[in-house]
């Protein structure tokens, strides 16, 4: 573990009183590596911010140390942390012409003028702001706003650099060109940046590893890849994935050659013990009820399955979206191809072992995935 | 488009004149009466049309009032100096105090904050009078009255509370963001709070300031009671004009006139630029 990176150490955020106060993050602890770039996901009032703003040093920490390049820093003014950040409100300074906004960023570390000019006419090429340069902040878009905040936070060589929200304001064609651009530079500059983000299409697309946030806790930190396959609990699960995870309540019983799950009116998910290892089944074994999660593109229609009544069926130009009802609930599968259905047409349902995420029933965390233990 | 029908254009007209007349027929009143004796000024009925005569404006200027009675002097011309001395200094300590008070109010909430900061406006609830009889005993006793530092001083009763409210209000519609995005490109909160919070609430200030500026020039009691006759501004002086011969209407209208005008100078001129700054602001994001 390289000490270059940021540490936090059980952090923890009252708002108010210690202990009394609104507990907006509880017992946060996180490393991240020199030259990673981490994603904080989660959905409004869940911490992220809050985090943000602890380790840019606007808010007090409660408890707990933030270390960033190998120095204690959650005591230090934030002038004295070397960190650079895009705010979600942009706050550009209005008196300042957009050049001198970003240009103004690099003012502590004194640099010879040609030198920024050169800083800032590369950065506004790569954000696409080059013809507003010479405009004040009252006078352009919110997009152009964004685009111009966050153009004054990457110029900067600081050891950290945290964006809020960086392209919310952005259309999605531009979005999705920015961000690989952003990427690119991240990483060809070797920066270490925390994005915070409620869209998980950014957070895959951007971040090396994700941090899933939820109630102040962090709920999972690791690979775009790994949360997705291997979701830690019931919340990670249902929350970063598009369309969401379908999830049922489930009795589970494993007898000699079979474990079978059984579902609201009656569906029976059967399945052979060697679908699943040992472990699993010995767990399966210690539980009644589980939470039974499978993704909506491992959804089979297939002979033989379980009959299920379509209630919704969608063509969104390259793959459709259904919906059927399915064990009292609803089950959501995407198809690639265009599916004709009806409403009220019977398809058959496939769960294959290998797709099934199982949670526990009461705690919601993550008992297994597929045949292998969670 | 919204047509207005002509009859609808008139009423507007002549309720926009009546309102119009009905402000300034007193000052426009004042300025004539200013050009005038008093004999044409007490004639019955009232003429508008008179030979404007400088003589009450020189009375002033020079000092000398010349009335049946014989001379008079008038420190008219120190009243007047004092008036802008106590006002200027008054605002400008209620500046250096108040600004820095707002913006700690604005930014950070302390325990006890909001009680200090009402404590504060409340100096503005209580009658003068009642404050002013202790005041006054306090102040012999301490060697303060009938100085210019005890008349600043009770002045920041009126100028202080003012300034810290309405400047308190514009910074803290500043995004604080603003502020952070400052300090974490290598400031310390000082310089942010004179490069970025400062000028950003400078319309603010001004406004805030010119206000002061009016209530303290206006203020009456505060020096009647603890100013003697050099240490005197204008508002007091004018009770000179009461003399034992009679009431010196046209220097009272004179001296009005002289009075307003630095006030409304200033009013006119920073009126430009506030609304210059307002609409340059737009701050909030």
């Amino acid at each position: 573990m390289s000490g270059a990176g940021l540490q936090i150490k059980g952090v923890d955020k009252f708002y108010g009183p210690v202990d009394y106060g609104v507990h907006a993050v509880k017992k946060l602890s996180m490393t991240i590596e020199k030259g990673e770039i981490v994603a904080l996901l989660g959905s409004s009032g869940c911490g992220k911010t809050s985090t943000l703003r602890m380790i840019a040093g606007f808010e007090a920490v409660s408890r707990g140390q933030i270390s960033l390049a190998g120095r204690e820093v959650h005591t230090f003014a934030p002038v004295k942390r070397n960190v650079a950040m895009a705010f979600e409100g942009y706050s550009l300074y209005p008196p300042l012409t957009v050049r001198e906004n970003i240009a103004f960023a690099l003012k502590a570390s004194r640099l010879p003028q040609n030198v920024v000019d050169e800083k800032v006419a590369y950065i506004a090429k790569l954000l696409e702001i080059e013809d507003i340069l010479g405009r004040y902040p009252s006078s352009i878009s919110g997009g152009q706003q964004q685009r111009a905040s966050l153009g004054r936070a990457l110029i900067r060589d600081a050891d950290l650099h945290l964006l809020d929200e960086p392209m919310g304001q952005l259309e999605p064609q531009l979005r999705a060109v920015l961000r690989g651009r952003i990427k690119h530079y991240i990483k060809e500059k070797g920066l270490t940046a925390i994005l915070v983000t409620h869209d998980q299409t950014e957070a895959n697309a951007l971040a090396d590893r994700i941090a899933v946030m939820e109630g102040g806790v962090l709920q999972q930190f690791d690979t775009p890849q790994m949360i997705k396959e291997r979701p830690a609990n019931l919340f990670t699960g249902t929350f970063v994935g598009e369309p969401p995870m379908n999830v049922f309540d489930a009795t589970v019983t494993v007898s000699a050659d079979t474990a079978v799950f059984g579902l609201n009116e009656g569906v029976r998910l059967e399945y052979a013990v060697s679908d699943f290892s040992p472990a699993v089944l010995a767990e399966l074994r210690n539980r009644k009820k589980v939470s039974l999660g499978i993704r909506p593109y491992a959804v089979r229609r297939a002979e033989g399955g379980v009959p299920a009544k379509v209630s919704v069926s969608q063509w969104l130009g390259d793959q459709t979206h259904i919906a059927a009802d399915f064990a009292g609930g609803t089950m959501v599968l995407v198809e690639h191809d265009r599916v004709r259905l009806g409403l009220g047409d019977t398809i058959a349902l496939k769960l294959d072992p290998h797709s099934l995420h199982v949670f526990d029933g009461e705690t919601g965390v993550a008992v297994s995935h597929g045949p292998e233990l969670a | 488009m919204e047509t207005t029908s002509t009859l609808e254009k008139t009423l507007r007209l002549l309720a926009l004149t009546l309102v119009v007349i009905f402000f300034m027929f007193p000052i426009v009143w004042i300025f004539l009466m200013s050009f005038q004796t008093n004999e044409t000024i007490l004639r019955i009925p009232p003429q508008v049309i008179f030979e404007p005569t400088l003589s009450n404006y020189t009375a002033l200027i020079t000092g000398k009032l010349t009335s049946a009675a014989g001379t008079l002097d008038i420190a008219f011309m120190k009243n007047l100096g004092n008036s802008v001395f106590l006002s200027v200094t008054s605002v400008a300590l209620a500046l250096v105090l108040g600004v820095p008070a707002a913006y700690a109010f604005a930014r950070h909430k302390f325990k006890g904050s909001e009680d200090i900061a009402f404590t504060l406006l409340s100096f503005r609830f209580a009658p003068p009078l009642l404050v002013l009889l202790p005041l006054t005993q306090y102040f012999q006793w301490l060697g303060l009255a009938n100085t210019y530092i005890g008349l600043i001083w009770v002045y920041q009763l009126i100028c202080l509370p003012l300034i810290l409210w309405i400047v308190r209000g514009y910074f803290e519609d500043i995004s604080a963001d603003v502020e952070y995005a400052y300090r974490i490109a290598g400031h310390s909160w000082f310089a942010t709070f004179r490069r970025i919070a400062l000028p950003l609430a400078g319309p603010g200030i001004a406004a805030a300031g010119l206000l002061a500026f009016i209530f303290a020039w206006n203020n009456f009691v505060f020096a009647l009671v603890l100013a003697s006759a050099d240490k005197q501004p204008v508002t007091v002086g004018a009770l000179a004009f009461v003399t034992s011969s009679g009431i010196q209407y046209g220097q009272i209208a004179a001296a009005i006139v002289l009075s307003v005008t630095p006030t409304l100078a200033l009013a006119l001129y920073a009126q430009r630029y506030l609304v210059e700054g307002l609409s340059l602001g737009a701050v909030k994001g």
